[in-house]
């Protein structure tokens, strides 16, 4: 039976890449271990090694071709005594499966050798519904738009603030030469050079330190941590000298500082890399908590933070990096820290997320729409100091709501909302306030335990139609 | 990499095993440290007693015998140059510079105390002085400091960051990461590893597999060295070295101080951990204090009756301190709320 080489995925949350070159061609003979074809993704240029034994007996998408999905067939090896004649037509959809990731942490290396997984690669991560029409506009009316992903949003914010004040910095483990682990910092090192755009040896609580003593004598770091799970070996320097500094010298020296970096569950990276953080951060006064879901909002609260004055962690989403949103074409575009987002806008049901959650309750409302359930979508963005009162005021015209959190539930944010209603707003509750939120596990790796571990759509849909009674 | 700008005409001697030896003090230098060893020493006595009368209350951790370490330092620095230490810090405050009066009244949390009393004996600052605490987890100020060479480093002056930490510190892990980063980026970093035996209660010898702490740089290639923090001109010397070598661009520099501390670690210690005799072999043999006075009036430098008047001026300053820090009001509660963000 000819053997179909996928498209293979080679970080958790790839979902598709440009067929560079084919290092192998038709006719030629391939033992298992051989470099067939160099695949770019957005983060690194990765060779593709086959697995299989055989004749390269069609190539199926041509190299140079760009944007081809995960699990698409790109070639079909022969084994002996085949011909191309035994090959059947195949489309080039990518083949149906299970979103399963096979491969090394994205951080791993360049040019690493990856097997070219004939089976199973996870499918691509659909694209997020758009929001809405915000009824409280962050931009004006008619302001021109570019379509960008999170990622560059990320990174443009930095570059933008970089260029305005010299006394921004970044720094973090592959920051600079590498241009990021996950590619945000791309291009930093070559416009704001070595001197501003800093490697560090993997050292969080070391460098988590020194970027605070830098930021307490008036320097304006921006701390990337490769995932907010190594922050942990910093937590200290976070909170007992960044957050509480300000407070004991009586308001007399304080820390501009910015930690970011992912949060939150990846993909198939097992429970020491898959964790949701912002409940643990906005437990602490002196911080700032802000967790954005679209591009827009990543580049101004980004930009926003970077000026704040106060350490602010910022919490971003390995899986929004490569997703694509409108962004306000402005030359210095900025959020306010501390506003939540009414982003669809309904009547029955308040739906209460932030950063990936927001894919969840965004698709959900489109569900429950079709069930003759209009749901109010509020993005929270900033965590800490939250904006209750966006929500009270949704509350107040629903009567009911759901927060969809990633994270674990107990003494998570979504208590923390359930709480404030509870309240402030208790008269106006039609039903208790439900929470569809992370297992109370640690994260398991196997791909149907991961998924029942997370919230899903289903379980949003579930719980909107149980507080409206449905 | 930012080179240092004003290069010494002499370079430093190469990284030496060998402490420089002391420095030969003037009469003016004399007379300045005795006086603002003596301001620490007397200082300390006081909050010791304050502490014990329930003014202040609790962790307070003295810095009587250590006073030639701080002092020492103190003048081998210059204006811009930053400190930063752990929370055995009233020392450090005064030798910098700031009020006893406002120290004082931080250590009873009162209005006037430098943080609005809300920080205390382990958390104060001085932004104007050039200093930064006062950090009461035990090494976190050795990263920070280290933040504050790079500082200098990314500006491009030659400044100094002065770190301090003690030699229960030096076997937390962020300080060896600190030691990677300022060797690596040659930050000008004095580490400042102020030995005083004993990290709580247990000896250096029961926690620390290599006792001698100038070596903890080694594999950093980190130059140290150790000096007898019981002497003020041997620590102006070591100082200058270890400055000068940082304001050189050369990287950072360890300087070991074999001290002592009288006091327990804290107030509520009583120091069972060592013979009365330990320490009264200390006091009377090396005290840092009595070893100035004794040169003052030997070198005739100073008669007893100009001591005596020394001695009554720094009196009338702590006791005018306590005053003030006794009466002071305590902060208004709206300070509750206030200086949780800016």
């Amino acid at each position: 039976m000819p053997i179909e080489v996928l498209m293979p995925a080679l970080s958790p949350t790839m979902e598709k890449g440009n067929l560079a070159k084919w290092l192998k061609h038709e006719g030629d003979a391939i033992k298992a271990g051989d470099v067939i074809a160099e695949i770019e993704t957005d983060k690194a240029t990765m060779e593709v090694e086959a697995v299989d034994e055989g004749t390269l007996g069609k190539i199926l998408v041509p190299e140079g071709t760009n944007d081809v999905a995960v699990n698409t067939p790109i070639a079909v090896i022969l084994a002996d005594g085949e011909s191309a004649g035994d090959i059947k037509e195949s489309g080039s959809q990518p083949a149906a499966a299970e979103k399963v990731a096979e491969s090394a942490p994205p951080a791993a290396a360049e040019n690493q050798k990856v097997p070219a997984e004939p089976k199973q690669a996870p499918s691509a991560v659909a694209q997020p519904p758009q929001p809405e029409q915000a009824p409280e506009p962050d931009f004006a009316e008619g302001t021109e738009m570019v379509t960008m992903t999170v990622r560059e949003a990320l990174r443009d914010a930095m570059a933008e603030e970089m260029r305005r004040d010299g006394d921004v910095f970044v720094m973090g483990e592959e920051v600079a030469e590498y241009q990021g682990a996950y590619k945000v910092t791309q291009g930093l090192l070559q416009e704001f050079g070595a001197k501003r755009v800093i490697d560090t040896p993997i050292t969080e609580h070391g460098f988590a330190g020194l970027g605070v003593g830098a930021a307490l004598g008036g320097l304006k770091p921006i701390v990337e941590f490769m995932t907010f799970n190594f922050a942990m070996q910093a937590i200290d320097q976070i909170i007992n000298s960044a957050a509480k500094t300000l407070y004991m010298s009586g308001g007399q020296m304080g820390c501009q500082i910015v930690f970011r970096g992912p949060n939150g569950p990846a993909a198939r990276v097992g429970a020491q890399h898959s964790q949701d953080y912002s409940s643990w951060y906005s437990h602490v006064p002196g911080l700032i908590v802000v967790s954005p879901y679209t591009a827009a909002d990543a580049k101004g609260l980004l930009k926003s933070a970077i000026r704040n004055r106060n350490p602010v962690i910022f919490l971003e989403n390995e899986i929004l990096y490569g997703q694509s949103f409108p962004v306000p074409k402005l030359d210095d575009y900025l959020v306010p820290i501390g506003k939540a987002k009414v982003v669809r806008p309904g009547n029955h049901v308040t739906l209460v997320a932030w950063s990936m959650g927001m894919s969840y309750a965004l698709k959900a409302a489109e569900e429950l729409a079709k069930k003759h359930i209009n749901a109010e979508v509020i993005d929270l963005r900033t965590i800490r100091p939250m904006d209750t009162q966006t929500i009270i005021a949704s509350v107040k015209k629903t009567g009911r709501c759901v927060v969809v959190e990633e994270g674990w539930q107990q003494s998570g944010v979504g208590a923390e909302i359930a709480a404030r209603l509870m309240e402030h707003a208790f008269d106006y509750l039609d039903a208790p306030v439900l929470r569809v939120s992370g297992k109370d596990v640690p994260m398991p790796y196997a791909a149907n335990l991961e998924k029942l571990a997370l919230p899903s759509v289903a379980e949003v849909v579930e719980a909107a139609k149980s507080v409206c009674y449905r | 990499m930012a080179v240092a700008k004003n290069k010494p005409a002499s370079e430093p001697a190469a990284p030496s095993r060998d402490a420089p030896g002391i420095a030969e003090f003037s009469k003016e230098q004399e007379l300045t440290s005795y006086r603002e060893m003596l301001l620490i020493r007397r200082f300390e006595e006081k909050a010791g007693q304050m502490y014990g009368m329930g003014l202040i209350g609790g962790f307070c951790h003295l810095y009587i015998g250590q006073e030639a370490v701080v002092i020492g330092m103190q003048m081998a620095i210059k204006t811009g140059d930053q400190v930063i230490t752990g929370y055995r810090d009233h020392g450090h405050m005064l030798a910098c510079g700031m009020d006893p009066k406002g120290v004082m009244a931080e250590l009873t949390g009162r209005t006037h105390g430098y943080s609005k009393g809300k920080g205390g004996s382990m958390h104060m600052f001085s932004v104007e002085k050039g200093f930064f605490g006062g950090h009461g987890i035990v090494a976190g100020q050795v990263s920070l400091g280290t933040g504050l060479g790079f500082i200098n480093h990314y500006r491009g002056n030659d400044n100094v960051s002065l770190t301090y930490f003690g030699d229960g510190a030096a076997n937390q892990g962020q300080v060896y990461e600190s030691f990677n980063m300022a060797q690596l980026w040659k930050l000008p970093v004095v580490y400042i590893i102020e030995n005083n035996r004993y990290a709580m209660g247990t000896a250096v010898n029961r926690s620390s597999a290599q006792t001698d702490f100038s070596k903890r740089g080694l594999s950093f290639n980190i130059p140290g060295i150790q000096v007898d923090g019981m002497d003020v001109r041997a620590v102006k010397a070591a100082g200058d070295l270890a400055v000068e070598w940082c304001r050189a661009g050369k990287g950072p520099y360890i300087l070991e101080m074999m001290t002592y501390r009288y006091r327990g670690h804290s107030m509520s210690d009583p120091a069972k951990y060592r013979t009365r005799e330990e320490v009264e072999k200390v006091r009377t043999e090396h005290d840092p204090i009595e070893q100035v006075r004794a040169r003052l009036l030997q070198k005739k430098f100073a008669s007893e009756e100009d001591l005596k008047k020394v001695d009554a001026e720094v009196r009338a300053i702590v006791n005018e301190a306590a005053e003030f820090a006794s009466h002071d009001p305590e902060p208004d509660p709206s300070e509750l709320w206030t200086d949780v963000l800016r």
